[in-house]
């Protein structure tokens, strides 16, 4: 089987849910591999939608550059809800 | 004969068609192509039991004996079987497997389809569930076919040799007998001649595609399974599948 | 144990103070519970233990369906063929995680193949054994893989993230399966005829001290179980995992109103956990060497499943590459 290729399968569980990575199959061609995933990660009724990708075409961030990737982000607390203080009369917003 | 003696012996055509051919399919196990055709290969069979069970409970109510869908196929012999020639064929190789698989699969499609529309509820209900199973066993056998038919030489020349092997045996599920026409006339069952053309047409352009050459559509075809009269074949498969309750009538499993 | 004595290719477990800032980083990283994923540095030696330790894992999955495929076509009745026929399935799944989880180490999974079909990788010797009765699908189901859930449920805390995550998803799936062995069993001793009986109890008494060994060799037996704790690819003692799989089989044995072929079983107050008698390691090494009675023939069949499937394999892949050629 090494001559098939190595797909990464991602699956979606539930209706406006994301597509959540699962693992990997292998397969001759894509639509082979839609079928093994299907075979092999939602034999328990797990998912509504399925996506196959070829290992091959994923970048991944390295982890060396975890720091400035995303370490930016921590301090930017005024993106997140709740860093507004708003009085207890507004309610929910 | 009464409607509800045919209606009896067709729900067995059924159930013993499905339980027969997933026990060929359950053969496989630990020993497929490849790990993730394990996998497929025992999704087809938990359905085809699962469909087993369902037609051959509503035939045991009928015969209403107190029997159950457990002692219709474990304790009916050879001659009270009632499934298709095709489905009781030896596995072979792969593509002999898939051969039987998708020419059962496609006649299995367009008849599931029909019987959605039976006047029978209960079939129509039990068909409408296993029609989704069906419609993937065929998109999953006619890509197979297509993908040894137009693959290397070599399973170019395995999968032609196994649809010339497998297709005497292909005709008797488009032949009506005197059962399916009296349930055609009662509106329970379709018309086979509507099915086979269907059938016939899907097989000719799916070989077509995987640069298969289709057999003659007028060869001469085995038949006799619909009527308990098998091949060599089915004795041995069911003396292994029925070895337990047999040899021991009195246990509980 | 599904995976057992894997050699860490480690002589003497480093301090911190011995490793390279490279290593003494990634060793705190496990030593906070951080998940080590597949892009992050690692050891060679951990790399290369824990494809040892998968490819083990999921090479007994495969193998493991063999034995059970030997009563699947004799299934008593139709929901008995449809729970086995699942289980086996999932095991195939199982493997297919395993080997999914250890491709992310840039392993191979034909190569990894390659070595099961040579000898020269093991399989978890339980599956050496034959399965001679029906009674046998119970107590796979209840004894063996209730010996590897002890085992996988300590390793979804496993120091690597695909094997942790393989894991989690294996246990929640398990969990259906030692309950479907011990049905098989229960159905057998309350309603099943003396035949039966005798058949559940003849099983137990085969299967009760393959499955202890299925732990592995005492502690201070296991050479590599040091290294392997570090690096938390192993998170239990192999004597640890075989007590508490004792523990709790015992009162579901007695459930069943069977016995275990050990006149030094019995509870000890004082330590709060069973005694029993001592395991021969003699038949678990010879097993292991080749000598099981099923050794050869469970190799051949995986060996031709594989051999006989290559034109079918090469097939899909000559109609795949045809169909992009065309579509290009």
């Amino acid at each position: 089987m090494s001559d098939w290729t190595l797909f990464e399968v991602f699956v979606r569980s539930k209706h406006g849910l994301n597509h959540k990575h699962v693992g990997s199959v292998h397969a001759a061609d894509a639509a082979m591999a839609l079928e093994n995933a299907r075979e092999l990660y939602t034999r328990r009724s797990e998912g509504v939608s399925l996506w196959v990708v070829p290992s091959a075409q994923i970048t991944a961030s390295s982890p060396d550059e975890k720091e400035p990737l995303f370490d930016p982000s921590d301090d930017k607390v005024y993106r997140h809800a709740t860093f507004y203080d708003l009085p207890q009369e507004v309610g929910h917003m | 004969m009464t409607t509800q003696h045919a209606l009896t012996e067709y729900l067995l055509r059924l159930g013993d068609s499905d339980i027969i051919l997933a026990q060929r399919l359950c053969e496989w196990v630990g020993n497929a192509p490849a790990l993730e055709e394990e996998m497929a290969l025992g999704n087809v069979a938990l359905d085809l039991i699962g469909q087993a069970r369902s037609w051959l409970e509503y035939a045991a109510e009928l015969q209403g004996e107190g029997r159950s869908a457990d002692d219709l196929s474990f304790r009916r012999n050879e001659r009270e079987y009632r499934n298709l020639l095709i489905t009781e064929q030896a596995n072979g190789n792969y593509a002999d497997t898939l051969a039987r698989q998708y020419l059962f699969d496609a006649w299995h499609y367009y008849l599931l389809q029909a019987l959605c529309d039976s006047k029978d509820a209960r079939i129509a209900a039990i068909a409408a569930k296993a029609l989704k199973e069906v419609t993937y066993h065929l998109r999953r056998s006619s890509a197979w076919i297509k993908r040894l038919g137009d693959g290397t030489d070599e399973s170019h020349q395995n999968m032609q040799q196994a649809i010339d092997d497998i297709w005497t045996y292909s005709g008797e599920m488009l032949m009506a007998d005197d059962i399916d026409n009296l349930l055609v006339e009662a509106g329970i069952a379709p018309d086979s001649a509507a099915i086979k053309a269907q059938w016939q047409a899907h097989v000719s352009a799916t070989l077509k595609e995987a640069t298969l050459d289709c057999p003659p559509m007028d060869s001469y075809m085995q038949q006799g399974g619909k009527q308990g009269l098998h091949t060599e074949q089915l004795g041995y498969l069911l003396a292994e599948m029925q070895f337990l309750p047999r040899a021991y009538p009195d246990a509980v499993w | 144990m599904y995976a057992q004595l894997v050699d860490t290719g480690v002589k003497r477990v480093k301090t911190l103070n011995e490793m390279s800032p490279e290593e003494r980083h990634f060793q705190e990283k496990i030593d906070a519970d951080i998940k080590i994923e597949a892009k992050n540095w690692m050891p060679e030696a951990y790399r290369r233990t824990l494809i040892r330790q998968m490819s083990q894992h999921a090479h007994s999955e495969i193998v493991g369906m063999l034995p059970e495929k030997n009563w699947l076509t004799r299934a008593p009745n139709l929901k008995r063929k449809l729970q086995l026929l699942a289980k086996i399935q999932d095991e195939a799944g199982h493997g297919l995680y395993l080997y999914s989880a250890m491709e992310t180490l840039g392993a191979n999974r034909d190569e990894e193949l390659e070595k099961l079909h040579s000898g020269e990788v093991k399989y978890s010797s339980i599956f050496n054994y034959p399965s001679r009765s029906w009674a046998d699908m119970g107590t796979i189901g209840w004894l063996v893989d209730g010996a590897a859930i002890v085992n996988q449920v300590v390793l979804q805390r496993t120091s690597y993230g695909p094997y942790s995550r393989a894991m989690i998803r294996i246990c929640k799936e398990e969990s259906f399966h030692q309950r479907q062995g011990y049905q098989i069993l229960l159905e057998m001793m309350r309603n099943g005829t003396d035949e039966q009986k005798a058949m559940v109890q003849d099983s137990i008494n085969r299967f009760w001290w393959p499955a202890l060994m299925m732990f592995g060799p005492h502690d201070t037996d296991s050479p590599n179980s040091a290294q392997s704790m570090q690096w938390k690819v192993k998170r239990m003692s192999n004597d640890d995992l075989r007590q508490r799989f004792i523990d709790q089989t015992i009162p579901q044995l007695e459930l069943l109103g069977c016995t275990v072929p050990d006149p030094d079983l019995k509870w000890n107050e004082e330590r709060g956990h069973y005694d029993f008698g001592s395991i021969d390691w003699s038949e678990f090494y010879s097993v292991l060497k080749g000598n099981g009675p099923c050794n050869k023939d469970r190799l051949k069949t995986r060996r031709n499943a594989y051999a006989n499937g290559a034109w079918v394999r090469e097939a899909a892949k000559a109609y795949a590459d045809k169909h992009k050629q065309a579509a290009a």
